[in-house]
């Protein structure tokens, strides 16, 4: 566990990647293999079972440190972290000791099902053995997530690095389905694991948002480009006579979406295909906001299934025939993809056109039109590019739309958590309705630390109103609030929902009086329709 | 009647007719310490310890007018009897302890109650009625002892020299910086801002025993300070000097260091809880010790703290002063650039 929470402090302490890879790296040389294998699920999101709620910590914590409650939370609203808050607020422990990382998991797992009483006493037992840091990580282990920046790519690249092993076939080995109970750390990188697992996935191949012109790409003719298509990215395999079906957040959404189960009969065994999730109607897409209605949904009615019928639009193919194809070349992919999907006469399962274009500005052109098929941009990719794990730079390209905006004052500010517990970095922004101020959009991102400064002092002087943690402030900063769609809402207030707002940038040239009406967007969301 | 009113001008006595670290300027100021929240220019006279008058004309004007006091003594002004104790701070910093008709008053200023090895030990004083800051006033904030915070620090820089790193510690000037010096002297050189140059002359000369440091000038290598500890002012942190030494870490020393939050979102590349200021069981320690029947909370998390000491059955009440922002010092630096930054980008734009 010391070791454990050296490495945390060592993450947290460097902004740097080398520095957290090294550290990484450090701790992967000299941990147990079976606390390797926890740190490796911890970080890839995988929790241990969680034999006890986080309120018992909180209530146990106040119990022994006769914190008022009240008190208690000011604590936490300071610190913005319930497990942190624990841990600093406990007096300092009378013992020590010294149990690996797995073994305090291991016997945290022994603790389900037991009462009430035995859960307090170990709980209480091991605070009092455990250093501030330490505690800080044993509550976090019941209670929480770790989210201290360790991108999948980084833990990859650091295992790869320790261990001399591919790293793409690293992620491969912990993006399948393992069991952190029963596998041994060499059998996890050595994917032993992942070939006798017919559902996994790959790692998606993402892209960054291109910001050259692009005539530096070089020549038109070595780059496919094709719509970007605005719903969620999946990818269906189909192994040993079953279909199964991957959201991009890693899950398995296969019953969420009986339009794309015929594939079971028309796909061979040993493919694996990805593309976009989609609304789609007479091979049509349709909006964001028509996908939605069929999103995280536990039962699909039939009525959801006439409104927003789901289709797939294919983009590539990274196993056909039961090999990895990932390290073809596009245009070689592209071919067989065609092969086994264009010849399809099916509404729900489309191959995803290439656009061709002679040059960057025809194609410039063309990507204005975006809009209008409810695309949101262009993806371009080279010709000669493998199908990477994870993203990296140079081989795709999304060239996106520029978003829609609008600009909005800020009325409610409520400040952050973790980094940003502190400052109020969260801001709600309203237009003008008439006489009144309407409230379109929260939005939490797109300042930098000292615009967040510069704002949080202006909520300080400013507050006209308290609710808990909310401020209501004087309507005098304007913002500039990019987003990416607009659709009717009932559920609030302006009849109308922003998707994906964020801040684009102050307008500190303009006054409150000059902000965009309700009215506008009513007309922006009517020419959407 | 209260020897004491919260006035727009500052902390007011009227049976004496004068201000305690008032913020604007008055015929008569009472200075707990040298921090810029605390005693700023424009008072006709001031009254402080012995070792902050020479503070206060460096960093003031050497034309102030300044009578002081050492810990213990006392004078009366208009039948009020003022005398300073130490309030374990920063050099030279007191609690200010005022006697009226059997009515006594302490304004502790800010204070910490760890010996820090340089600031004389914090004394709690016996009074009806405290001035108490609130800094650190919530249970999180509990210091360690500082042997073991120091402990950190050089470990951190005797990792940080053979790996070619160059150890940047941020630290006020006046205060922090000579704590840090006092503790961390040894085996390892340390080099320090202009600023705290100064003010280390300025101490020295008072008589106080300071290890000898190194002033950096424009002759010192980037070689040299790797090989020792750097010592530079809250305002240096995000500069270009920094950025250009070989292999810079900074470390930053602040009791706020305690919480993750803080630590990340300062972008330090480390963070050592070391306060000024007392922490929640000093605040409590000190408080009851005084025996007072009131408490004022200035500064800090005051309405907390002041909640907790009515349910504690200590009455209290939190007062608004401006103390508490040598903080907002910094933020000032960083506004500034922003406005520089904006500037430039509606020049380049206008171009």
């Amino acid at each position: 566990m010391k070791r454990f929470a050296k490495l945390i402090q060592q993450l947290e302490l460097s902004n740097k990647t080398n520095d957290k890879i090294a550290a990484l790296v450090d701790y992967f040389n000299y941990a147990d293999d079976k606390d390797k294998i926890w740190v490796i699920a911890l970080f890839t999101g995988k929790k241990p079972r969680r034999p006890i709620k986080s309120a018992l910590l909180k209530y146990w914590a106040i119990e022994i440190t006769q914190t008022p409650e009240w008190l208690f939370s000011e604590s936490y609203s300071n610190v913005g972290d319930l497990s942190e808050t624990i841990a600093l607020l406990l007096p300092p422990a009378e013992q020590t000791s010294d149990f690996q990382l797995h073994k305090w998991i291991e016997n945290l797992h022994d603790l389900e099902g037991k009462d009430d009483e035995t859960k307090k006493n170990f709980i209480l037992n091991a605070w009092n053995t455990l250093e501030t840091q330490e505690r800080f990580i044993f509550n976090k282990l019941i209670s929480g997530n770790f989210r201290i920046g360790v991108s999948n790519k980084m833990l990859v690249n650091a295992l790869a690095k320790q261990s001399s092993l591919d790293s793409a076939q690293i992620m491969h080995s912990i993006m399948g389905k393992w069991n952190p109970y029963e596998i041994t750390f060499t059998e996890l990188i050595n994917g032993l694991h992942v070939n006798t697992d017919n559902s996994w996935p790959y790692p998606f191949c993402l892209a960054y948002a291109l910001e050259q012109e692009t005539e530096k790409l070089g020549d038109i003719s070595e780059w496919q480009a094709e719509w970007k298509w605005d719903g969620i990215r999946g990818q269906i395999v189909k192994r040993n006579g079953e279909l199964f079906i991957w959201s991009r957040g890693e899950e398995l959404v296969t019953e969420q979406f009986p339009e794309l189960h015929f594939l079971i009969d028309i796909l061979p065994d040993g493919v694996v295909i990805d593309g976009e999730i989609l609304a789609v109607q007479d091979k049509q897409v349709l909006s964001f906001s028509t996908l939605q209605q069929r999103l995280n949904r536990k039962t699909i009615s039939k009525k959801q299934l006439e409104d927003a019928p789901i289709g797939f639009f294919v983009y590539d193919i990274l196993e056909f025939e039961e090999n990895d194809f990932r390290e073809q070349p596009l245009n070689e992919r592209r071919k067989v993809l065609e092969r086994l999907i264009g010849g399809l006469d099916e509404s729900a399962v489309i191959l995803s056109p290439v656009i061709h274009c002679n040059t960057w500005e025809e194609l410039a052109e063309l990507r204005q039109t975006s809009r209008s098929i409810n695309s949101e941009g262009i993806m371009l990719k080279k010709l000669s590019s493998h199908y990477h794990s994870g993203r990296k730079r140079g081989d795709w390209w999304k060239w996106k739309i520029n978003p829609y905006t609008v600009d909005a004052v800020m009325i409610y500010a409520q400040k952050g958590s973790g980094r940003r517990a502190n400052f109020f970095t969260d801001y709600t922004f309203a237009v003008r309705d008439g006489e009144n101020l309407v409230t379109i959009a929260k939005a939490y991102s797109g300042l930098t630390d000292k615009e967040i400064k510069e704002v949080n002092s202006f909520v300080t002087k400013n507050a006209i109103e308290k609710f808990g943690p909310v401020r209501t402030v004087k309507p005098e900063l304007v913002f500039e609030i990019a987003f990416e769609g607009i659709a009717e809402s009932k559920r609030h207030k302006a009849g109308l929902a922003l998707r994906f707002p964020r801040i684009l940038r102050w307008r500190k040239d303009k006054k409150a009086a000059e902000i965009n009406t309700l009215e506008d967007l009513r007309q922006l969301l009517a020419s959407t329709m | 009647m209260a020897l004491i009113e919260f006035t727009k001008r500052g902390i007011y006595c009227k049976q004496g007719d004068f201000y305690v670290d008032p913020w604007w300027p008055v015929d008569y100021a009472v200075t707990t310490h040298g921090h810029s929240d605390h005693v700023r220019f424009g008072n006709k006279h001031y009254l402080c310890h012995t070792l902050t008058k020479p503070i206060i004309k460096r960093r003031i004007s050497e034309d102030l007018d300044v009578e002081t006091l050492n810990y213990g003594e006392s004078i009366v002004r208009n039948g009020v009897n003022i005398s300073f104790y130490p309030a374990g701070h920063i050099i030279g910093s007191a609690q200010v302890r005022l006697e009226y008709k059997g009515e006594i008053c302490v304004i502790s200023g800010d204070y910490k109650t760890e010996d820090d090895g340089i600031s004389d030990v914090f004394e709690p004083v016996k009074c009806h009625s405290f001035v108490s800051e609130s800094t650190f006033g919530l249970p999180v904030y509990k210091w360690q002892k500082q042997d073991i915070v120091f402990d950190k620090i050089k470990n951190w820089v005797n990792d940080n020299i053979p790996q070619q790193k160059t150890s940047v510690l941020i630290a006020y000037s006046l205060g922090k910086a000579q704590r840090l010096i006092k503790n961390l002297a040894g085996n390892v050189p340390i080099y320090v801002h202009n600023s705290i140059a100064n003010l280390n002359e300025v101490i020295i000369n008072a008589g106080v025993n300071l290890p000898e440091t190194i002033r950096i000038t424009p002759e010192t290598t980037k070689d040299e300070l790797q090989k020792g500890i750097v010592i530079v002012p809250p305002a240096m942190r995000d500069s270009r000097w920094i950025k250009n030494l070989s292999h810079p870490v900074t470390g930053i020393c602040s009791g706020w260091m305690q919480v993750r939050a803080h630590r990340r979102w300062q972008s330090a590349d480390a963070g050592f809880a070391l306060s000024d200021h007392a922490d929640w069981t000093g605040l409590m320690d000190a408080i009851t010790t005084t025996g007072a029947e009131k408490v004022y909370v200035t500064h800090g998390f005051t309405a907390a703290f002041s909640r907790f000491l009515n349910d504690e059955g200590i009455e209290s009440e939190e007062v608004m002063t401006k103390f508490g922002q040598e903080d907002d010092e910094e933020n000032k630096v960083d506004l500034a650039d922003a406005e520089n930054t904006n500037t430039e980008t509606e020049n380049q734009k206008s171009v």
